[in-house]
């Protein structure tokens, strides 16, 4: 019994931490159909940034508690910088190519940042521990677990829920969705699609870098993770379906509770699990879980 | 008719080339050229599936399948000493043969997506292989195995000479692939795998299974794959679970758009040309290698969207 208790609070943890990284991957595809590779160094970049700045905060000597605005910060800052630069700079050009291609694209893009990353940040791994543990545990089942978990699952649904807020309830999320259905009527109908496109991609990658901003307490950033967390976040929208935020939010539980089920009962498997259901998911619904029927295109 | 000779000619002349300069080239050029050419046969299995306008970004699958098929072939049949144990040409073609296999089977499956969707499961399918290599102790877990390869065809090679043999395999197994898929794509069938791409329903309107295409050029890839992963496997001595590692799948596609799907020869070129800025990269920049490669590739999307190749044929086109 506590066994399946801590599989699903394990579960549930790390599906918030996948929802976050995964929406912003699946917001960027589902307005401009851009599967963005580059997100795992972003996702990079915001452990990064916030594991310096927390650094920086402790060894002044500031209020300790003060340190958890420094999360969101560090990722407000990489997705104002980042995500303009790289839609400007780049992805613009890049427009009405195959969606292969655009992979492609964000490959190389993610090719380039994997070595300004170990450029600014030299090889050697970081770690932001100090807000982990700061608020605490807490005890479920006889097992503890930090209040910074649990803050991380309320993040993950704040997010979600101002995203829903967003799309459904304002005039620029009606926006984003009439881009999202039809590219060239909206434009036709006078919305300026280069400027959603530039929000979207600043937004998405603003909830990367807040994926890795809110990871890295939690564990010693190194190179290789956005590498990793890519794929991951991968299973995570093509479970859900390509573009759809609901699709995310389940793909994350999915994925999440799968490899936590795995990590505790049969720890072998667990990378295998993961991809085993991506596989399987793609075979019975080959768009994913939350996905529009489609007209065959002649 | 003219181009076609004119590719035929040019592999002809090649292969002695590739032969006899290989004799004087040092070492380590040597097992770069067999690493080029390995790699670069599993990049012609992947730009024949462009052909069909389908990007695998599991092509790495197949690519460590077959590295570990060729050295678990005496492993898996008990014959300690023999020919198979330790073949050159033996190891890689049953590299090749279990990947073919493997993808006749998947390919049922994987002959109905398209687009991001095949990309997609091909990658989830290679991440499975690599997600149990890694934990499987009797594989040898994430440290993989040596292998290394004592005969061709039977005969025993001494050890100096050992190397430069595996580049004349390599070499003459590359040519040997070379000219049976341009005579491939030059076949009413080969042909199709364009139509395919173009309009799918065009085809299965004229009477072809767009299914059987796609699946039997699947297969071939994945042949080519398992064949490369045996050379790959055999000129750097070992296998590990990295083999099918997402971003090995992607560094084979690309090497596929560098060299784009204009011929054959264009893949293998791209090879030679990828490993050889990666090394230089590697020297020269050692930090910042990725960045070198990830520009490139941006310069050749932007600039040369058919690859490589495009720039012969429009020389040629003048002429």
């Amino acid at each position: 019994m506590t066994g399946l208790v801590s599989v699903l609070i394990d579960g549930v943890i790390y599906s918030s931490y996948l929802f976050i990284i995964a929406v912003g991957l699946t917001l960027i595809y589902g307005v401009m159909k851009i599967l963005n590779m580059a997100h795992g160094s972003l996702y990079a970049l915001g452990a990064y940034v916030t594991a310096t700045l927390v650094g920086y905060w402790f060894a002044g000597g500031f209020n300790p508690y003060f340190s958890f605005l420094l999360l969101p910060l560090a990722a407000v800052a990489v997705g104002l910088v980042a995500g303009p630069v790289i839609e400007r700079g780049l992805l613009r050009f890049m427009y009405g190519k195959d969606e292969i291609v655009l992979v492609l694209v964000t490959y190389a893009v993610l090719l380039i940042l994997e070595d300004v990353i170990k450029l600014v940040w030299g090889v050697e791994s970081y770690s932001a521990f100090q807000p982990y543990g700061l608020l605490g545990n807490f005890d479920v089942a006889g097992l503890p677990y930090t209040v910074y978990d649990a803050m991380l699952v309320v993040v993950a649904i704040l997010v979600g829920v101002a995203l829903t807020y967003v799309l459904t309830q304002t005039r620029q999320g009606k926006l984003l969705l009439a881009v999202i259905h039809d590219r060239e009527v909206s434009a036709a109908m006078g919305i300026n699609v280069g400027r959603v496109y530039l929000v979207t991609f600043t937004a998405g990658t603003m909830l990367a870098a807040l994926g890795g901003a809110l990871i890295a307490p939690k564990v010693s950033v190194v190179p290789a993770m956005g590498v990793e967390v890519i794929v991951l976040a991968f299973a995570v929208v093509v479970i859900g379906g390509l573009g759809s935020l609901p699709g995310a939010a389940l793909g994350a539980c999915i994925v999440g509770l799968v490899r936590s089920a795995a990590v505790h009962f049969l720890p072998e498997v667990e990378l295998f699990s993961i991809y085993f259901v991506m596989a399987l998911v793609l075979i019975f619904r080959p768009k994913g879980l939350f996905s529009a029927p489609e007209a065959r295109k002649i | 008719m003219n181009r076609s000779d004119r590719t035929l000619v040019g592999l002809g002349v090649a292969l002695p080339v590739f032969l006899v300069a290989g004799w004087f080239l040092p070492n380590w050029l040597q097992s770069l050229l067999v690493l080029a050419l390995g790699k670069g046969l599993v990049v012609v299995g992947l730009v024949l599936l462009m052909r069909t306008g389908l990007v695998s970004f599991g092509q790495g699958l197949y690519y460590c399948l077959g590295a570990y098929a060729a050295v678990s072939v005496g492993r898996i049949f008990k014959l300690p000493d023999s020919i198979l144990m330790s073949d050159a040409i033996v190891m890689p073609l049953f590299g090749g043969l279990v990947a073919g296999v493997v993808a006749l089977v998947l390919g049922f499956l994987l002959a109905n997506y398209r687009a991001i969707f095949f990309a997609m499961l091909s990658l989830a399918f290679s991440m499975i292989l690599y997600g149990l290599l890694v934990k499987m102790s009797v594989l040898g877990s994430s440290d993989g195995f040596n292998l290394a390869y004592k005969t061709v065809v039977g005969i025993t090679v001494p050890a100096q000479a050992q190397l430069y043999t595996l580049y004349a395999v390599s070499v003459v197994m590359v040519f040997i692939v070379a000219f049976a898929l341009h005579r491939y794509l030059r076949s009413h069938f080969g042909r199709l795998a364009e139509a395919v791409r173009d309009n799918e329903l065009r085809v299965e309107y004229m009477g072809t299974s767009v299914r059987y295409v796609v699946h039997v050029n699947y297969v071939i890839a994945a042949v080519l794959a398992g064949l490369g992963g045996g050379l790959v496997g055999l000129s750097i001595g070992h296998v590990d679970p990295d083999l099918a590692y997402w971003t090995t799948s992607g560094e084979f596609v690309f090497v596929a758009v560098l060299g784009g799907t204009g011929n054959v020869a264009a893949p293998i070129l791209a090879s030679l040309v990828f490993e050889w800025i990666k090394s230089a990269a590697y020297q020269y920049a050692p930090y910042t290698w990725q960045m070198v490669l990830g520009i490139c590739l941006l310069l050749v999307i932007m600039f040369l969207p058919a690859g490589l190749w495009s720039v012969f044929k429009r020389g040629a086109g003048r002429a």
